[in-house]
């Protein structure tokens, strides 16, 4: 006796969030069932195995008529074929726009394209993440990047808009799809000890702030897109450490105001200058993608490791960031303190983040 | 020119993508109706086009509207080759051919492809103009409602049941005419789509007219199925109850008077007349009379003039106004003098419903049932209904001669069903054989029916079950008693019917599905040999099914089976039988004896040994049955009461005998000669596999109730969480094991694992009864095995059933004695009463948990309490001449209202989706249905040449089952309604063709779109009706945004 065919469909679709959660992991029907049964579910309800192998094999073949509506999520609230109450559907899509930090690292920044995907399976073998769910995080990633991509307004607005999903999961993806625009590196074994949420977090700053929409809230691309203006403008700062007179002033500005406040002061008088140097030339560097898409290794190199290899603690990180920035605002010869605010102000933020362990 | 049917295109939205180079579509609408079409503009380079046509009108016969499906088929222009279909949508407009249904049809249908399935969505507006047209010779019957409800329909009262009417069309089957050889798959289906609803269409109306000859205004428990003939053709055939309706319209009807509607009837002036068209058709009847024959079965030319049946009938029915009702001197002879020839008057007194007005249902007699096997290529005039009609004549007359055995002069729960294979048709009918009292069934005043009520004297909750026919002159041998409730009336040992349980009727305990398995080898074989194989089989299946019910109810620890459904299957080398009923203890009747083993060679040690080990097992399980089920019949109340019992209950264990279940009548004796029906004789290893079996079917898991019927005898706080589904398997059986016995135990796994499969999914929802359950069973090749079962469940509050048993009684003896008039409500409207929704169940799980120390014993408890109040107050009410009482104490809504007041409405208010439930159930629990809009009747196809690609067979039937259940739902919406009652799927038929990479599936469904509002809600504006009605339907409105 074989089943040929075995259906079970419910007038309100039945979703059951344990198996939901095996076939997102990307496990074949056949893994799905040994890992229910190794959780205990026979002893619980007191079901055969066959029934087990029935009910999974049901609920794949439901999530697999889903999926093609889960890739445009407004579909999914819309359609008349599959009645779910929408708490469910809240849950159907969240988890399924849900990506693993672990798969995140490795593709935070790349492009998103056919060549990524062929590396897919060594991303796989690395993060043991299975390729079925590497896969659909890659799509999901690409889609979103290609539906917000060209449009006008908040990138994260845009995102929750045509993805319904949590401000927490759209913000995530506007991140992402940022990252991915800019091709910003994060791969270096220097950088692998931040995590998606440091990432994530300079990035919302960056797009507040040196985005063309932190300006202008009229333009395509508005969040996706460096403010081109701004960068170019950023090599006026040169003059902060190029001016050997304006640096000294900075520096003594700086040094007054932290003696005494600071545990590692005379660490922070002897490097001063190596610092500054490094966040101006940084800020200076900014027009060509190249460095670009290095920015979080030159501050990390110029900045974190130093401060680090001297043991600063994040406090004096954060009171000599302050000084720092607020000190050239006393700096009689130097022009562009709105740029300069511009600049810091989110550099400040980006480095503390960045700055620990 | 009667009517105007007024159409308006929307829009439409997630069309499919039609032209590859711009991922567009340029999309039209074709609107037709009988044979005028209009067309929209093309709406350019858009999968969300905006037609916003203008309306498109068209002037028709009514008869016409009430055969033709509105028509509308979406395109895609292409300007150098043939326009491209997208799919169609038929709207059925008949819901608004009625007063008081629907009035618009309005909001986003799925366009539907029988190749390609739901391809996007079309927002359409539909209105009707009718015009009375009262002089004309009428051919339509606009304004007749229909209901699949086989109860009088919630918010109305029956003022008379007129009885049965049937009709049958037959017609070429587009499959199997010539042009299907050249034409393409889509255009067959939709050949055969566009005829089966217009067939469907005309079927109604022809009933329709013999009901308003009848002076009906409603047909109830309308039943309507296809016969897939093949090369003979294709049959449409209906069978139903006409009665007069009249609408429980005051807003006080909302909440507590629907719940009294015998209360309403006094106070309801009697000039409510719910549709103008019944009355206006008066004049014309004579005409209608000459033309239309109320029994077809007897005059085989329907379109000739009438046969001498129909002279004789109308009068009686129709015109006999407020006679026999009012008059009625109410002793119990005289009672059934009046019934009976109010009813032999009738060809065929037969009623679809099986739940009745209270006092309707006199006595019951049993199940009677009818078989008969045709031969299709036999058919002398394949076109003609005259043939079938004269087959299902037959059977009706067989199943009326039945009824008369047992002393009945009715038939109720009456069913009929066909199976089919190649050329060899099995008919078969069946029902409840019973003597029904005669008011309901003529017109008089209901001043009358209520008097005559009171007057009665009926023994509450036993009366039904007092043997009909007369102790003397049995028709078969049976075993009787007197009543364990009354002690007054003789009744047997056991009874089997085909209809729900009574509301009124005392049970113990709770019931449980009990269904018998049965298959047997056939020889392959052509034409008459292949017919009288089957003819000479099909009394043995029915023996064994019926020993195999009678074997599991006694071990079950039960004595009443209530919905009984046995269906005989036909296939190319096999019949398969497959019984399902709800098994009950009723409290009127005798304790069921114990089964005894029996072997055949007693010197044998170990063998005895054996034996007597089986008959250990099988007394452990009858006695965790009755744990189980809490069947505790309280043996005290003989003393109590210190009636006369005329025999010890010893002796009437050893003269039980297989009595009761009439199923004898068809010419064949169950009674097992002389002989102990309940010694099992383990004579050969089949007998002793057979004991085995009745012992391996597992009880459900805790927390899990099953049963056929609409409500679970026990349990009555359901909460409004309610799930609907349809599942499916089919096995395939390996050629080799196919023998009796292993065909056998394969069916037998699959239904069993098919049910475990269903406990399982549905867990989350633990306590949780299911309802309804309906298994059919198919034969669509040599090896294949399919099942169909569709349900509901519903989830109950454990914990309230147990605190309120208590509170209900008290509050009932208090009822009791304050006011009598109270005593008048349809505790069934109780049940459908209980609590709205706990939107999660983590609460539930709390109370679980909470009440499982203590609960079980406080049940029991209560249970005696309660029993022994329950003597009380019947005796009370009795004495107060009240016709019934309303305290079964399993049956009642326990909820104080304040309860309710208080919770929140469904947690999926804010859905961009209105929310459409569905049930087989007549209705909706935690919810009051406050209009029926219309019948809903929908038949599909659906093909692929690409199995593989959607998934292999399962992947395809899963997504056809969805894409029906939304278009019901789609439907339902429009018309404004927010549930479906009474749904069921008449047929799933599957075929496939694996090695082709195709199949094809045909589903019918049918049901009341009904618009429901929560308990919670009504309260708000139970003031006024208006915004309760409203209210829904708003909700269903916002559909189309």
């Amino acid at each position: 006796m074989t089943s040929e065919l075995d259906i079970f469909v419910g007038n309100t679709t039945l979703i059951d969030e344990d198996v939901y959660r095996l076939w997102l992991d990307g496990y074949s029907v056949g893994d799905a069932v040994a890992l229910r049964v190794r959780s205990g579910i026979l002893e619980q309800t007191g079901a055969t195995a066959a029934v087990l192998q029935s009910d999974t094999m049901d609920h794949y073949r439901t999530f697999h008529m889903l999926e093609r509506l889960l890739h445009a999520p407004p579909k999914l609230l819309h359609q008349l074929i599959y009645q779910i109450p929408p708490s469910r559907q809240a849950l159907l899509i969240e988890r399924y726009y849900a990506f693993d930090e672990a798969f995140v690292r490795e593709v935070l920044g790349k492009k998103l394209s056919k060549g990524t995907k062929k590396d897919l399976d060594d991303i796989s073998t690395k993060t043991g993440i299975t390729l079925k769910s590497c896969r659909r995080q890659f799509d999901n990633f690409k889609r979103v990047f290609k539906v917000v991509e060209e449009m006008r307004g908040s990138l994260v607005d845009n995102v929750q808009q045509h993805f319904l999903l949590s401000d927490r999961l759209a913000r995530d993806y506007a991140a992402i799809v940022f990252f991915a625009n800019n091709r910003f590196e994060t791969g270096k074994k220097k950088l692998q000890y931040l995590s998606f949420g440091d990432f994530a977090f300079c990035a919302e700053l960056m797009i507040q702030n040196w985005t063309l929409g932190a300006v202008d809230s009229q333009v395509d691309d508005m969040d996706m897109d460096l403010d081109k203006e701004f960068l170019q403008d950023l090599k006026e700062l040169k003059v902060l450490v190029a001016d050997k007179d304006l640096l000294d002033l900075h520096k003594s500005l700086v040094c007054t105001a932290l003696r005494g406040k600071l545990g590692v002061f005379s660490e922070m008088e002897a490097n001063f200058k190596n610092l500054s140097r490094g966040l101006v030339n940084v800020a200076t560097k900014l027009t060509h993608n190249k460095d670009v898409r290095d920015l979080f290794v030159d501050l990390v190199e110029k900045f974190v490791e130093p401060c680090r290899s001297d043991h600063w603690p994040l406090s004096d990180v954060r009171l000599f960031l302050n000084q720092y920035s607020a000190s050239v605002h006393s700096l009689d010869g130097f022009r562009h303190q709105a740029l300069w605010d511009r600049y810091m102000g989110t550099l400040r933020g980006c480095l503390l983040r960045l700055y620990h362990d | 020119m009667p009517g105007k049917l007024k159409v308006k295109i929307v829009a439409g939205r997630h069309l499919p993508v039609m032209d590859r180079a711009s991922d567009l579509t340029d999309a039209f609408v074709e609107v037709k109706f009988g044979n005028t079409t209009f067309k929209t503009d093309v709406y350019p380079k858009s999968l969300n086009p905006q037609w916003n046509s203008e309306w498109f009108k068209f002037e028709v016969d009514d008869e016409d509207l009430q055969d033709e499906p509105l028509q509308i088929t979406v395109l895609d222009h292409d300007t150098y080759s043939a326009n491209d279909a997208i799919g169609k949508v038929y709207i059925d407009i008949d819901p608004l051919l009625y007063s008081e249904a629907a009035t618009v049809i309005s909001g986003w249908f799925p366009i539907y492809d029988t190749i390609h399935g739901i391809r996007g969505e079309i927002n359409v507006v539909v209105k009707v103009d009718l015009f009375n047209d009262l002089n004309r010779f009428r051919q339509s019957s606009c304004g007749v409602k229909f209901f699949c409800t086989t109860s009088i329909p919630k918010c109305y009262r029956a003022v008379i049941i007129h009885g049965f009417v049937e009709e049958l069309v037959v017609n070429e089957d587009p499959e199997y005419q010539w042009i299907d050889r050249i034409r393409t798959p889509r255009a067959s289906n939709e050949a055969r789509q566009r005829l089966i609803s217009l067939m469907s269409g005309e079927l109604q109306r022809k009933i329709g007219l013999k009901v308003l000859e009848m002076r009906g205004n409603a047909v109830v428990g309308y039943l309507q199925c296809f016969d897939l003939e093949g090369e003979s053709g294709l049959v449409v055939r209906a069978i139903g109850t006409a009665c007069t309706l009249d609408k429980l319209s005051s807003p006080a009807a909302f909440l507590p008077a629907c719940n009294s509607p015998s209360k309403e009837m006094k106070e309801i002036p009697f000039n409510e007349d719910p549709n103008p068209n019944t009355h206006s058709s008066g004049p014309s009847t004579p005409l209608k009379n000459q033309t239309y024959s109320f029994s077809p079965s007897k005059s085989y030319s329907r379109q000739s003039s009438s046969s001498d049946t129909d002279l004789s009938l109308t009068p009686k029915t129709g015109m006999g106004s407020g006679s026999a009702g009012k008059e009625g001197g109410p002793f119990k002879a005289l009672l059934r003098q009046q019934t009976q020839s109010a009813l032999e008057q009738r060809e065929f007194p037969f009623f679809t419903l099986t739940a009745f007005p209270p006092g309707f249902l006199v006595h019951v007699g049993g199940v009677v049932s009818a078989r008969s096997v045709k031969l299709l290529d036999r058919i002398h005039n394949p076109d003609e209904p005259e043939t079938r009609d004269a087959w299902w004549a037959e059977i009706r007359q067989e199943i009326k001669s039945h009824a008369k055995a047992l002393g009945c002069h009715a038939v109720v729960g009456y069913s009929e069903s066909t199976s089919i294979c190649e050329e060899v048709c099995i008919l078969s009918a069946s029902g409840t054989a019973a003597v029904l009292n005669p008011r309901f069934l003529q017109d008089g005043t209901v001043e009358g029916c209520l008097e005559q009520r009171l007057e009665e004297n009926l023994p509450a909750g036993c009366g039904f079950c007092h043997i009909p026919y007369d102790e003397l002159n049995m028709p078969f041998p049976a075993h009787l008693t007197y009543c364990y409730n009354c002690r007054k009336q003789k009744v047997p040992d056991v009874l089997f019917t085909t209809i729900d349980l009574p509301t009124d009727a005392t049970v113990i305990g709770k019931g449980c599905l009990i269904q018998a398995r049965l298959c047997r080898l056939k020889k392959k074989a052509q034409a008459e040999a292949n017919a009288t194989a089957i003819s000479n089989l099909l009394p043995f299946m029915e023996y064994e099914v019926h020993t195999q019910l009678m074997n599991k109810l006694k071990l079950k620890g039960m004595n009443a089976l209530f919905g009984l459904r046995i269906q005989i299957t036909v296939g190319e080398n096999m019949l398969m039988g497959l019984a399902s009923a709800t098994g009950v203890y009723l409290a009127a009747l005798p304790t069921p004896g114990g089964i005894q083993i029996a072997g055949k060679t007693p010197n044998d040690g170990s063998y005895e040994q054996h034996i007597s080990h089986m008959q250990k097992k099988i007394n452990d399980t009858i006695a965790k049955n009755k744990e189980l089920y809490e069947i505790n019949p309280p043996e005290i109340s003989e003393e109590i009461i210190g009636s006369p019992i005329p025999e010890p209950r010893q002796r009437s264990r050893l003269l039980r005998s297989q009595s009761e279940s009439s199923d004898e009548v068809t010419e064949l004796d169950l009674s097992h000669g002389k002989k102990d029906a309940f010694v099992l004789e383990i004579d050969d290893t089949d007998a002793m596999e057979d004991v085995h079996s009745l012992l391996t079917d597992v009880p459900p898991p805790s927390g899990f109730y099953s049963c056929n019927t609409e409500i679970m005898p026990g349990i009555n706080n359901w909460t409004s969480e309610i799930q609907m589904f349809t599942s499916v398997r089919v096995i395939r059986l390996s050629s080799l094991n196919l023998t009796n016995h292993a065909l056998n135990k394969n069916f037998n796994d699959l239904c069993e694992n098919l049910l475990k499969s269903l406990y399982f999914k549905l867990r989350s929802m633990i306590p949780c009864c299911l309802c309804h359950v309906n298994f059919t069973v198919s034969l669509p090749e040599d090896e294949l095995i399919q099942v169909t079962v569709t349900a509901v469940a519903i989830t109950f509050d454990k914990n309230q059933a147990l605190q309120t048993t208590k509170a209900h009684v008290e509050k009932s003896l208090q009822r009791a004695s304050t006011d009598n008039e109270e005593l008048l409500q349809f505790p069934l409207e109780l049940c459908s009463d209980s609590l709205p929704s706990h939107p999660f169940p983590p609460a539930k799980e709390h109370l679980e948990s909470a009440s499982s120390n203590s609960g079980i014993p406080a049940a029991q408890r209560d249970r005696c309490s309660s029993w022994i109040e329950l003597i009380k107050l019947k005796a009370q009410t009795i004495r107060r001449g009240s016709i019934k009482t309303t305290v079964t104490v399993e049956k009642t809504s326990p909820m104080g209202e304040g309860n309710f007041r208080n919770r929140s409405a469904a947690p999926c208010a804010n859905s961009t989706v209105g929310v459409v439930k569905m049930t087989p159930l007549s209705f909706i629990p935690g919810a009051k249905i406050t209009k029926y809009l219309g019948i809903i009747n929908m038949f599909f196809i659906r093909e692929t040449t690409s199995l593989r690609e959607e998934g292999g067979v399962s992947g395809f039937l899963h997504a056809f089952i969805a894409e029906v259940f939304a278009m019901v739902r789609a439907h339902v919406a429009a018309l404004g309604g927010n549930a479906v009652v009474s749904y069921i799927m008449k047929q799933c038929v599957f075929m496939e063709n694996p090695n082709k990479n195709q199949a094809q599936c045909l589903i019918n469904v049918s049901g009341d779109a009904v618009v429901f509002a929560r308990e919670s809600e009504l309260e708000v504006v139970s003031t006024q009706q208006p915004a309760a009605n409203c209210q829904p339907a708003c909700t269903g409105g916002e559909v189309t945004t």
